[in-house]
């Protein structure tokens, strides 16, 4: 007789289970932790938005809204666009979602059938990998690598192109690394898609965490526009993570496409929670900057820390998190993590979770106050001087 | 002088004056040396005046009682109000002395060891100065936020330890 667990879907048993997982619970064990795990601003919400979700309530506004999302949340985020240079239509282009993930597994399963392939360069954000698979692609994954950066080439792409490549994707400033695509980097890959007809799935989450240079969107450069689509939110540049509001931007029929799964899956996002993103998208871009500025300074303080310790940290111009090399003390990934986290009392999350080429690197968040940061660097140096005597054989 | 710089370290110091030299040199992208110049030189010119700790009196066992104190007040020629405000801020019961647009002309803060002492102060010392025209005092009764510091705050870390 079959078990219950051999007559689930194969697709979802075969998923393989996240990485992190197991070191949340072990984490999760200790006491007196310091956490560089997190993978979200350490901002509350600035008071503003949620004080304007608390009016929205007051108000009434309990109801669903439009499927697309609320018509001034869309028109607040296409003028938001034009920033990097990208014009939307609001009634057609836009559609808000639960959180940029959710724009993710709609773009893949509206551009995907199964057979076709889905490129995704690693280390990247863990989600990709397993929506496309939900999709019935099969997934590429193209290395890329600390000596570039951790940059996409367009060498490593055409590589990887076969006659079923299909999309792209794209997460650039990029989680875990930090990694930035310059414009001529982005054309170069351009380049490559328009020839072999692919299209682009680029979460920009986070845009507005760069340092020293403006985020590019592959979507501004001409001939991408109409295959693309653009995956972004409120999470991570106005630290509203938990409201899971975000939303995707692309030409119509790839956007209708998503509205159709949308609306029979999700029906809309909350309605609360898109009128705080409203508020934030309005009124909420010195306190974004501040953060920004705020990321900045402890990314310096973090990355000057690590590569004195030892352990070469390349500059990561986007995102909140450095990506140490950890080769220099002859652990693995895991081995650096859970040692770490066991010796001294901080969490780091190991970079082969997030693909092959993470293996002999860690990921730190500097999303934490300078003192706990401070005290990480210490904990790891000794850490690190601790291997040195007693050498990993 | 370098005005950028010089702001962001102040901002960072008002944030936390525990901030080493050498803590700021990172965060900033400069050496210990030339933040180790910068501060001198703001001490110096006294725009950093001093280093102080964030104090929640509330929670120590001592009496002190705190007003604000309204003052209205004749302006004197050439001098206008500096030279009353300087003759208020000598007293050592004073914290703080302001100039306001409004009703009134000076705000005064003083603390006391108990309500007697602050209104002997108010009634002896400072309504009976010259130019003084009014006096209006506010007892503080409790301080919720200041300087930008929540003191009943709650936001703790409620973030998940390990998230992708």
């Amino acid at each position: 007789m079959n078990t219950l667990y051999d007559r689930l879907s194969p697709v979802v048993r075969n998923l393989p289970p996240s990485g992190i997982r197991r070191f949340f619970d072990l984490a999760s064990q200790m006491q007196d932790v310091i956490s560089l795990g997190v993978g979200e601003p350490d901002f509350v919400t600035p008071w503003h938005v949620r004080e304007a979700c608390m009016y929205s309530l007051e108000q009434g506004y309990t109801t669903y809204t439009p499927n697309r999302g609320l018509p001034e949340l869309c028109v607040e985020i296409a003028k938001y666009l034009t920033k990097f240079g990208l014009t939307y239509d609001p009634s057609h282009e836009i559609l808000v979602t639960v959180g940029g993930s959710e724009a993710i597994d709609l773009a893949l399963r509206a551009l995907v059938c199964p057979g076709d392939e889905v490129l995704i360069p690693v280390p990247t954000y863990v989600s990709y990998k397993p929506c496309a698979l939900l999709a019935g692609a099969d997934v590429v994954e193209l290395p890329t690598y600390a000596e570039h950066g951790f940059r996409l080439t367009a060498d490593a792409l055409e590589r990887a192109i076969t006659p079923r490549s299909k999309v792209l994707v794209l997460c650039f400033p990029n989680n875990p690394t930090g990694a930035v695509m310059d414009k001529e980097d982005l054309q170069a890959i351009a380049d490559v898609v328009l020839r072999h007809d692919l299209f682009v799935v680029s979460d920009e989450i986070y845009a507005e965490l760069t340092y020293g240079s403006q985020h590019v969107s592959i979507a501004a450069i001409p001939g991408m526009r109409e295959r693309t689509v653009v995956v972004s939110g409120m999470s991570k540049a106005y630290a509203m993570t938990g409201w899971r509001i975000g939303y995707a931007a692309g030409p119509e029929p790839i956007i209708s496409a998503m509205l159709k799964i949308h609306q029979y899956t999700i029906m809309c996002a909350p309605h609360m929670a898109q009128r705080a993103a409203l508020e934030a998208l309005r009124n909420g871009d010195d306190e974004r900057d501040r953060m920004v500025e705020s990321y900045d300074r402890r990314r310096k303080l973090i990355v000057a820390g690590l590569n004195e310790i030892g352990l070469p940290c390349h500059e990561p111009r986007g995102a909140f998190y450095a990506f140490p090399d950890i080769r220099p003390t002859g652990l693995s990934s895991e081995q650096f993590a859970e040692r770490l986290l066991l010796e001294q009392g901080v969490a780091v999350v190991p970079g082969n979770v997030f693909g092959d080429p993470g293996e002999g690197f860690v990921r730190c968040s500097y999303a934490t106050s300078v003192e706990l940061i401070e005290e990480a660097l210490r904990r790891m140096r000794a850490f690190v001087q601790n291997l040195a005597y007693h050498p990993v054989r | 002088m370098n005005d950028a710089l010089r702001l962001k370290i102040c901002d960072l110091l008002h944030e936390n004056a525990k901030l080493s030299p050498e803590t700021i040199a990172r965060m900033l992208g400069e050496t210990p040396d030339v933040i180790e110049n910068t501060i001198r030189e703001l001490e110096q010119e006294k725009v950093i005046l001093r280093y102080s700790a964030v104090v929640n009196w509330d929670k120590l066992p001592v009496n002190q009682v705190t007003a604000v104190i309204d003052v209205k007040v004749l302006p004197q020629r050439e001098v206008g109000f500096d030279a009353i405000a300087r003759k208020i801020y000598r007293f050592d019961e004073v914290k703080s002395v302001s100039l306001m647009s409004g009703g009134y002309d000076l705000q005064v803060t003083v603390v006391g060891r108990d309500l007697r002492e602050v209104s002997r102060f108010v009634s002896e010392k400072l309504a009976t100065l010259e130019n003084v025209t009014s006096t209006a005092t506010h007892f503080l009764l409790k301080t919720y936020k200041s300087d930008g510091v929540i003191y009943d705050d709650t936001d703790g870390e409620r973030r998940l330890m390990i998230t992708p």
